[in-house]
């Protein structure tokens, strides 16, 4: 069945530098160096990726960084827990807005 | 869950898998050698004589290599073992790992410890723990090992009873924690004691293993906060596609995934320390082969004339050319894998 996403194309990623290998090269230089053990360590990267690919709603993302999580040694409860900060976030974003919504109706409201 | 030999599975017969394994790729372990530099696998000196003391075990865990289990009734001889004790006796071979099934499944287990402490070689026994609650006549394995200083070896595949029970069997996870609390009460894991109790993490599926030192930070913790246990070291250990494994992975549609994970994670250095060359192989009818998964492969060592206990020769198993396939990507991938744990 013909589909959008393909998850065998998560492992062509780097093709992209077919059309444009400058640009490539760089990004996945930049990426390599985001992921690597810093500050932070790499398997709260890995989750804090986990946590961002489901706000973005990625399939090649979420299949990615469930797998990388899973050889941080992350147990499914923290990546569990990761989703919920991405979804408490996104539910978050729109109910603050609730404000802006009663400031408008206080505003013209009686 | 029966064996894949009770079941009469095609994957029980070693050659069926070696095609499976065979018609993946192109990309072969030797060509992936060469391309690293590394012309062949050559054993630099036997340091480890490493016996299966036959496949029966309590458990059938769902990722197991030698295929184990209550149904198997292969089992060392007290001939074999003899005539283990005698050619170790020729060498210095410093340490002999006891492997299984569950060695101690073995009714002259006890008796082969005791003799082989008499060579004062350093002794490695691969306990499942929950063999030790069994039956009433394990539940003094511990005080056992301790009395004849045994470092014990056992596969804990996670701090948490979901995953652990998922890959060893429902109720594996609370009898393994029971059993790690009656070690360390004689002292097993603590500091001090002289007594070395050591973890192995294998990955609950598809998937490589953690950072070795990463996860022994987690499991430290994790088991001291909940459970008060302790333990010297983890090793980490990538599930190899032999046996059980293999079945899981074709069966979850996730072989082919895992094999190119194996290969794309080709690791040189690992490659350069893996397990083969310091280790020599005897399974449970007493041949050789150069490695516990080349044993349950029945890839003998090269020399067929010098592949039994029978016909052991140090001066060539010491030097010899070890025998590989597209399984040994599991012992290269990422930091490597051995019995030891991981290698680079």
């Amino acid at each position: 069945m013909e589909s959008y996403f393909k998850p065998e194309d998560l492992s062509k990623f780097p093709n992209v530098s077919e059309f444009g290998e400058d640009l490539a090269k760089k990004f996945f230089d930049y990426y390599g160096a985001v992921f690597a053990e810093g500050a932070l360590t790499s398997r709260e990267k890995s989750l804090i990726a986990l946590a961002v690919s489901h706000t973005v709603q990625c399939p090649y993302c979420i299949d990615a960084y469930s797998h990388d999580a899973l050889e941080k040694g992350c147990s499914e409860e923290q990546m569990m827990e990761a989703v919920h900060v991405a979804t408490a976030i996104r539910g978050g974003a729109s109910l603050v807005h609730g404000v802006q919504m009663m400031n408008h109706v206080k505003k013209v409201s009686m | 869950m029966k064996s894949l030999n009770f079941r009469h599975s095609e994957l029980s017969i070693a050659n069926e898998q070696i095609k499976i394994l065979n018609k993946f790729s192109d990309r072969s372990f030797n060509s992936q050698l060469n391309k690293s530099g590394i012309e062949k696998l050559v054993s630099r000196k036997v340091e480890i004589f490493q016996i299966n003391l036959g496949k029966m075990c309590n458990q059938t865990c769902k990722h197991c290599h030698v295929d184990a289990g209550p149904d198997r009734k292969e089992i060392m001889t007290r001939d074999t073992m003899q005539l283990c004790l005698e050619k170790l006796s020729g060498t210095d071979i410093p340490a002999v790992d006891l492997t299984g099934g569950a060695p101690e499944l073995n009714p002259d287990f006890r008796w082969f410890i005791v003799e082989l402490k008499k060579m004062n070689r350093h002794i490695m026994v691969r306990c499942n723990l929950t063999i030790i609650l069994s039956n009433p006549k394990f539940n003094d394995l511990p005080e056992f090992f301790a009395e004849n200083n045994i470092e014990v070896v056992s596969s804990l595949p996670y701090y948490q009873k979901t995953n652990t029970d998922r890959q060893r069997g429902e109720g594996v996870f609370d009898k393994s924690i029971k059993a790690l609390q009656m070690l360390n009460e004689i002292g097993y894991g603590k500091n001090g004691s002289g007594l070395i109790l050591n973890l192995v993490y294998n990955p609950a599926g598809a998937f490589l293993p953690a950072p070795q030192h990463s996860l022994e930070t987690d499991f430290k913790k994790e088991l001291l906060d909940k459970f008060g246990i302790v333990f010297n070291n983890l090793y980490t250990i990538t599930n190899m596609p032999v046996s059980r494994f293999l079945e899981y992975l074709i069966d979850s549609g996730n072989y082919e995934y895992y094999m190119e994970k194996l290969i794309n994670s080709f690791n040189a250095a690992a490659a350069k320390n893996v397990m083969c060359t310091n280790t020599i192989s005897i399974g449970w009818d007493g041949y050789l082969y150069d490695c516990d998964f080349n044993q349950m492969l029945e890839m003998k060592v090269l020399n067929n004339e010098k592949a039994h206990i029978n016909n052991f020769d140090l001066t060539y198993l010491d030097t010899r050319e070890i025998i590989t396939g597209q399984h040994c990507f599991g012992c290269t991938a990422g930091a490597g894998s051995s019995c030891g744990g991981a290698t680079s």
